[in-house]
This record gives C-alpha cells, sequence and structure tokens, in this order.
C-alpha cells in the first residue's frame, strides 16, 4: 500500500483517489501522478468488489446463474440477464414467442432509461448541481414503479428465464408506460434547460477528455462512450437480436469524442429508447410467454456467445458447455472495463477537477468492472 | 471590434443560460404542489401484488398446507436459502407417507430471485410483500415456514 501522499523523483505527486472501504460499494481506487493541478498518469486499482461471480456460475444450473448476473451492472439488469438467457436459448435452440421477444425489448429499453436518468443526474451532482438528481429520480420512479409491477423487483429484476420471461406483463403495464412516456417527453425539455445548456456545463464538458475514434478501437470501447467518437457499433443495429430487427431507430453518433459529446449521445439514446417503446407498446402480440423447456437444462457439448448492446455498452456473454447440467466456463465480456482502460488515455494533460467530468461521462458502474 | 462583439455575445448567452436554469428552479421552489416524496414511517406505501418482500407459505383457515415436500424449491434455490426437513407419517392403512417436518427458511441468505416459487408444483409458497425485515438478532431470520400442527391438505399430490 503506497503513502496517501507520495512524491516521485522527479518532484510530481502521487495521489490516492476514492474510497477504499470494503463496505462502501462502487469502489474504484485511482492512483493520480500529478503535477501541481496537471495529470501526468492515471492508474486505476481495481478488485474492492470482486465477487468472482464468472466462478460461481460453474456451480449454478443454466436456470439459476441468470440471478446472480444482475448484480453485474445492476443499472441494466434486465439486459445481462437478457444476454444469459439468449445464450441459453441459443444452446438450447428453443424458439422465444414473440409476446416474450418484445416484452423483453420494452423492459430492456425501460432499464435503459432508468440507468440513462440516474447517471444524468448522478453526472450533474459530480459536476456540483444537486437538484438535477431529484428531477432524474421524479421520471426514474415511474420506471421502478412500473418494473415493481411487473417484474416483482426494483432494481435486480430476474424477469427473464431462458425460454421467455418468468410472468405476463401486469394488466397496468401498457397504460403506465403510455403515462411515463407523456411524463418523459414534456420534461426532457428541463434536463436541456437545466444542465446541457448551462454555460458552466458546458465549459466543463465541451473539449475535455477526447477519445478518437481510432482510439476508441484499440482500447476497446462499446456503447456511448464510443459512439460518441463517431464509432458505429450499437449491437441492437449491427447483431439485432430479440424484436429489434422489426424496428425502426437511428443508432446515435456524434463525432467530437469529448465529454460533451458523449452526454449528448446519452441524452439523445433516451428520446430513441422512447420512440422505440412507443413502436412496441401497442403492438404487444398475444400469445404464449414462456415457451415449454425441459425441467432441467442441459446444453450441448460446445461454445455458444452472444453480443448485446446493454446501457452502458457491449456485453458478451460466453458459456463452455461440456453437456452437463452447470456450465464449464462461463465469461462476461462487461463494456465498463474496457471504457476504463481508455481513462488514462483520455485524462492526460487535463486538470483534476476535469477527472469528474470525464469520469462522470464514461458511466462507469463498479461492479460490472470487477464481477 | 468582432473580439468585443463576440464577448459580450458570450457573456449575454451565460448569463441568460444561467437564468433559465434558475426560472425553472424558482418555478418548483414556488409551485411545490408536485410533491413526490412520502414520509416513511407515517405513511407505508402500498406494494405491488407481485413485489418480492420474502417466502411464505399459505395456510387455509383449517391449518393446512399443500407442500408435500418434494424439494423442487431447494434443488431451485441458488443461495441454499431453503431446507426441508421430512417426517414419515402412518396412514391409517398401516402405510408410511411422507410430510414435511420443518421448512426451514433463510432470510439472510436470500436474493428474491423467485425461482422456488415458480418451481413449486402444488403452489404452496408465494412471495409476501412485507419488506420491513430488520431484526435485532440475525437467528431469527431463520424461519420456519409450515405453522406448528399445520398438515397437507387433502387431495395435493
Amino acid at each position: 500500500m503506497r503513502n496517501v501522499v507520495e512524491t516521485t523523483p522527479e518532484g510530481n505527486m502521487v495521489l490516492n483517489v476514492g474510497p477504499q472501504h470494503p463496505s462502501t460499494h462502487g469502489v474504484l481506487h485511482l492512483f493520480i501522478t500529478v503535477n501541481g493541478e496537471t495529470i501526468l498518469n492515471l492508474d486505476p486499482n481495481i478488485g474492492y468488489i470482486h465477487r468472482s461471480i464468472e466462478k460461481m456460475c460453474e456451480s449454478l444450473s443454466y436456470r439459476q446463474f441468470i440471478y446472480s448476473t444482475s448484480r453485474m451492472d445492476y443499472l441494466s439488469a434486465h439486459m445481462n440477464n437478457h444476454g444469459c438467457a439468449l445464450t441459453v436459448e441459443k444452446g438450447l435452440q428453443v424458439e422465444v414467442p414473440v409476446r416474450a421477444e418484445v416484452i423483453r425489448v420494452i423492459i430492456s429499453e425501460l432499464t435503459r432509461l432508468a440507468s440513462h436518468q440516474l447517471w444524468w443526474g448522478s453526472l450533474a451532482m459530480d459536476l456540483g448541481a444537486l437538484s438535477p438528481f431529484f428531477y432524474a429520480f421524479r421520471e426514474r420512479e415511474m420506471i421502478t414503479d412500473i418494473m415493481e409491477e411487473t417484474c416483482g423487483a426494483r432494481l435486480t429484476m430476474n424477469y427473464i428465464v431462458p425460454g421467455g420471461v418468468m410472468a405476463d406483463i401486469h394488466p397496468d403495464f401498457q397504460r403506465k408506460v403510455k403515462e411515463f412516456i407523456v411524463q418523459f417527453k414534456s420534461k426532457i425539455g428541463e434536463y436541456h434547460e437545466l444542465v446541457t445548456n448551462n454555460v458552466i456545463f458546458q465549459n466543463r464538458t465541451k473539449g475535455i477528455g477526447i477519445l478518437s475514434k481510432e482510439d476508441a478501437i484499440s482500447y476497446g470501447c462499446t456503447g456511448p462512450t464510443a459512439r460518441g467518437s463517431g464509432l458505429s457499433c450499437d449491437m441492437r443495429k449491427i447483431y439485432p437480436y430479440s424484436a429489434y430487427k422489426n424496428i425502426q431507430f437511428n443508432e446515435i453518433l456524434e463525432t467530437e469524442g469529448d465529454s460533451f459529446a458523449r452526454y449528448m449521445v446519452r441524452m439523445r439514446e433516451m428520446e430513441e429508447s422512447v420512440n422505440i417503446i412507443e413502436q412496441l407498446i401497442d403492438n404487444i402480440p398475444e400469445g404464449e410467454f414462456l415457451a415449454k423447456t425441459k425441467a432441467v437444462l442441459k446444453l450441448p457439448k460446445g461454445e455458444f456467445y452472444t453480443r448485446l448492446e446493454t446501457a452502458r455498452g457491449e456485453l458478451g456473454v460466453y458459456i463452455v458447455s461440456e453437456g452437463g447440467t452447470t456450465p464449464y466456463r462461463i465469461k462476461f465480456r462487461s463494456p465498463g472495463f474496457s471504457n476504463l482502460s481508455a481513462l488514462n488515455h483520455m485524462i492526460k494533460g487535463h486538470k483534476i477537477g476535469d477527472l469528474v467530468s470525464v469520469m462522470g461521462t464514461l458511466d462507469l458502474v463498479i461492479p460490472d468492472i470487477d464481477r | 471590434m468582432s473580439f468585443l462583439s463576440n464577448y459580450i455575445k458570450e457573456v449575454y448567452g451565460a448569463v441568460s443560460s444561467l437564468l433559465i436554469g434558475m426560472k425553472r428552479t424558482g418555478y418548483y421552489l414556488t409551485h411545490n404542489k408536485e410533491v413526490i416524496t412520502e414520509e416513511y414511517p407515517e405513511f407505508r406505501a402500498k406494494m405491488a401484488d407481485r413485489f418480492r418482500g420474502e417466502v411464505v407459505m399459505t395456510h387455509d383457515a383449517q391449518n393446512e398446507h399443500a407442500c408435500t415436500g418434494c424439494s423442487a424449491c431447494e434443488l431451485a434455490c441458488p443461495n441454499g436459502t431453503i431446507k426441508i426437513l421430512n417426517k414419515f407419517d402412518i396412514t391409517p392403512e398401516g402405510k408410511k407417507k411422507k410430510a414435511i417436518d420443518s421448512f426451514v427458511y433463510h432470510l439472510e441468505l436470500c436474493t428474491m430471485c423467485n425461482l422456488c416459487i415458480v418451481a413449486c408444483p402444488t403452489d404452496a409458497i408465494k412471495m409476501s410483500q412485507n419488506f420491513e425485515h430488520s431484526v435485532y438478532d440475525r437467528r431469527l431470520l431463520t424461519k420456519q415456514l409450515n405453522f406448528p400442527g399445520s398438515k397437507l391438505r387433502e387431495g395435493v399430490e
């Protein structure tokens, strides 16, 4: 363990940033080398919240392991479950009912909205504006209420099971989602008034933490982080899965690559998510919500991989099966880990104050990085 | 000259952006009818029907439940939350019949994933909407779900 403040032979100071107590959640520890206020080097120290989910999954059956992936990226818990279910279904060769696919996509997009709203609120709070957090949670509360009614939980839903969804949608689901869309559309202007157009916010994000398209590719960045640099990487568009095949929507791209571009990608993505939900909410097909599967699931011998878009980027689920009831090996390719690796490159030469805006717009969820 | 005009334009834009934001804040300061927070101990929100609070076993008026002791929930649980201890009752015909002695539920291990409820073939257990689980001693979180003296409902196999 290095000292709290340490001086290198060149006269630069090594500074420890971040809480490191095991009882706090979402712990990220950064060693930053500073010369005055300028950051020369940044070295993330991860692993404080490692729970060995991948290893744990090897002892759980194909129905059981899905619940634990909600705890990786808890803000897009539904998409994590979706990725696992898709991989298991790929192995089992199960045809998922159309109704289940549409429900999955609607709830995925609601989760994305909830995630981006929490990110928007906490980013503004990190940059010194307190009240946007409350405005964001006002709309997010409506989504968590919908989740509670239909899925039974507010954050770690575990609603998707191999073959479909656990239960049919609540009778009030469509009405409540429509109410949310009306509320969200009337308030999105307020978000831009309060934060996007604010001069202090613009000065703290424009031209800060620039990530070029080439660097985004070489660091393996995905999601809004890479799309802010003009890299087209939306898995919903490139490799359409579930009901995304039949939906008209745009991939959001910005070309500047700075913090403000990443911010704008997420803000515009929220509107695009509402657009996707609007297309589907009145067209939920009738029928079964769960395909018939065997009581004990056994994947054939082989390797299965699925990639999908979570709120933070590309999630890859890789399962190696030996033909038994439990997976031989599971690997998750989490978006947060790759996005964090680009932080050193983006922050070099900037001031300590800019670290907050760059980290905020990366939208890091630490349990996703450590797993 | 263009520098000066740009400067004034910038300052004007900056001040107006701040004022627009302050206007919104002022609006909510004066229009505080939209109160969305709820004061907790006095006001308890009604939880949704499907809300997963804890696992309970349903008993009817005759103190009978539907749990046959098949251990499907025990196998479905990813955390080892449920332990079923079986006993053998002697029926009037002199045959042995399996029945549950105690259905032990460890609330402290439960992640409310609902897999046991889905696995149960006789709908003997369900999720209750109770969410206030704080106790002073962790041993109190280990619960026996079947009531004392309860027995299996007739006709449930």
